[in-house]
């Protein structure tokens, strides 16, 4: 506000009226704005995806070396299906149980932030982002830590013989599927703190005054006002959390590798460039096939 | 009974506290380890209590020089995406052209594609295109996956503004130039600054596309990864706890500065209207 109190005023004094709005000169404007940026994303989104397509088709006996041919070889696809499906399951299945345990956990969160926190508002929030302040990578080894064969929380599990002796976390689908709720849960706290932040209280009263429960409350007030900010929450944790492959192979096993796992040692490792594009297309056209029943189901766009 | 209705009040605050707890045990667990040392290379168990991490953080330089390079890299990505994400914000906000729709799906997909879609697709763009992959393929992979994030905070703030401050400015024959630089852009510096915080945060901890564009460069989060097969030197804590401490300064400084201008134009207004009563 105060840069208010900076303008010149001097430069009034000559009695010339304020400039009127020129129509024609501005009509460059927005496009001279906006071609660096989006230049450099169609360069660097947009075509890499149409690169990425071709390569999927790519004959899959080339190499690296030899150069490859676009052959138009669709036979990539079951091919690659066939031999990774349970790894492509497996994405889905531990992004789902990941996300109903983030459910449980963020939606609480959000709620108690939004509603009860008074004052300290601000400071919870701050405490939601604050763990992606450390490293991606160095907090989910810090999981492999905690969860440690030697470590308190096994042994404790284990004297309650919820885990038996020689019962591990480590290396076991619970510990990734535990990670991926970690490591995304802060994405679906935020979008759904801000909508039932806009939640008004008196509505609350309103429902139980009308001798709601508080669950029958919580199904037709509170629910239906924090709709749009559920519906983007669960996309920001379900898309990254599909696509990871830290989580399966720093807390995991072979046994536990998930889709990004095979595409990483696809094109990095075995420099199989045509499945390793094949898959990613399938995972993007996968995830896009899920957001896109869910958001129809849904029935909101207000999202997008 | 008044224990049930206390416990009616209070259950949502108790879950939030636990779940909070969730979210930092894995911090603690990290300041933890930056004072441990280790038993052997491998052992991630706390062993030993020790200074010496904090004392040598660069005592495996490799390590060092890779913070350093992801310095480097978050800072030439963020200058370039907070540039061109400005530019587009301004855009978006402020004029009406042709083809707006289809550049708000352009710059709206980065964020919902998974990273790996975007990192392989990149990697196979430079094959094909045979560039040498390394520190400037990973800085324009940065730029893409950023600038969508600083158009969106960008263009949060620059919706929010009152557009009445730039046409008294204007009214009061500030030139268009005047007008910006000392109306526009101070009200929209905040969001600019988010930003670009956001954005070398995003830079700095990217993994997933900087490990498919790298070639040969190894930046912190691609050392960590290295260094999680052969034996993580209890330093990577150290940086991982200063990482936090410094963005968590960040963030309570800045909160406090919002805290002093609310307070400053609270008292800057309380005078004025006792003055035009006067006159």
């Amino acid at each position: 506000m105060s840069a208010l109190a900076h303008v010149p005023t001097g430069s009034g004094q000559s009695a010339s009226p304020p400039p009127a709005a020129r129509p024609g000169r501005h009509r460059l404007l927005p496009y001279l704005l906006l071609l660096p940026g989006a230049a450099w994303l169609f360069l660097f989104f947009a075509v890499p995806l149409l690169q990425l397509a071709a390569a999927s088709l790519y004959d899959p006996d080339g190499s690296l070396s030899t150069g490859y041919a676009l052959t138009w070889a669709f036979g990539n696809y079951p091919t690659a299906l066939q031999a990774y499906w349970p790894q492509f399951g497996r994405s889905f299945l531990y992004a789902g149980i990941a996300l109903v345990l983030a459910l449980l956990m963020g939606y609480p969160l959000a709620y108690a932030i939004a509603q009860k926190a008074g004052r300290w508002k601000n400071l919870l929030l701050v405490c939601v982002i604050a763990p992606m302040f450390t490293s991606f990578l160095v907090r989910t080894l810090a999981w492999k830590t905690i969860l440690s064969d030697n470590g308190w929380l096994v042994g404790l599990l284990r004297d309650v013989h919820l885990l038996g002796p020689d019962g591990r976390l480590l290396a076991t689908p619970v510990a990734v599927v535990l990670g991926l709720t970690y490591n995304f849960l802060p994405f679906l706290v935020l979008p759904l703190y801000a909508s039932l932040e806009r939640l008004d209280y008196r509505l609350l009263e309103a429902s139980s005054d009308l001798y709601a429960s508080p669950l029958k409350t919580f199904r037709r007030v509170t629910l239906p006002v924090s709709m749009p900010g559920l519906i983007a929450g669960t996309l920001l944790f379900f898309i990254p959390a599909t696509g990871d492959y830290i989580n399966a192979e720093l807390l995991g096993t072979p046994n536990q590798y998930m889709i990004g796992n095979v595409i990483d040692s696809a094109f990095l490792v075995r420099l199989d460039y045509p499945q390793g594009a094949a898959l990613s297309f399938l995972l993007m056209s996968a995830i896009l096939a899920v957001v896109f029943v869910y958001l129809r189901r849904a029935g909101t766009e207000e999202v997008l | 009974m008044k224990l049930s209705r206390w416990f009616a009040e209070h259950w949502v605050m108790g879950v939030a506290l636990l779940v909070l707890g969730y979210l930092f045990l894995p911090i603690a667990v990290v300041a933890a380890l930056s004072f441990n040392r280790p038993s052997s290379r491998l052992s991630y168990d706390f062993n030993e209590f020790t200074l010496d991490n904090w004392r040598n953080p660069c005592a495996t330089s490799d390590m060092c020089d890779a913070v350093l390079r992801s310095v480097q890299i978050g800072f030439i990505s963020t200058v370039a995406a907070t540039a061109l994400g400005t530019l587009m914000a301004f855009a978006l906000v402020r004029h009406r052209f042709r083809g707006r729709s289809g550049l708000n799906v352009l710059i709206f997909l980065p964020m919902a594609t998974p990273e790996l879609v975007m990192g392989t697709s990149l990697l196979a763009l430079f094959v094909a295109g045979g560039v040498p992959l390394g520190f400037w393929t990973i800085v324009i992979a940065h730029v893409m996956f950023c600038v969508s994030f600083v158009v969106v905070t960008v263009k949060a703030r620059l919706a929010g503004m009152d557009r009445r401050l730039e046409e008294a400015a204007m009214d009061l024959y500030a030139s268009e130039w005047q007008t910006f630089r000392r109306i526009t852009l101070p009200l929209v510096l905040p969001g600019i600054v988010a930003a670009a915080l956001l954005a070398f945060s995003l830079s700095f901890d990217d993994f997933i596309i900087t490990n498919f564009n790298s070639g040969t460069t190894v930046t912190f989060p691609m050392y960590v990864w290295g260094a999680a097969q052969r034996g993580i030197p209890p330093q990577v804590n150290v940086i991982g706890t200063a990482m936090f401490l410094v963005a968590l300064l960040l963030v309570l400084a800045s909160s406090l500065r919002g805290r002093q201008a609310r307070r400053a134009a609270v008292t800057a207004a309380v005078p004025s209207p006792r003055a035009s009563t006067r006159s």
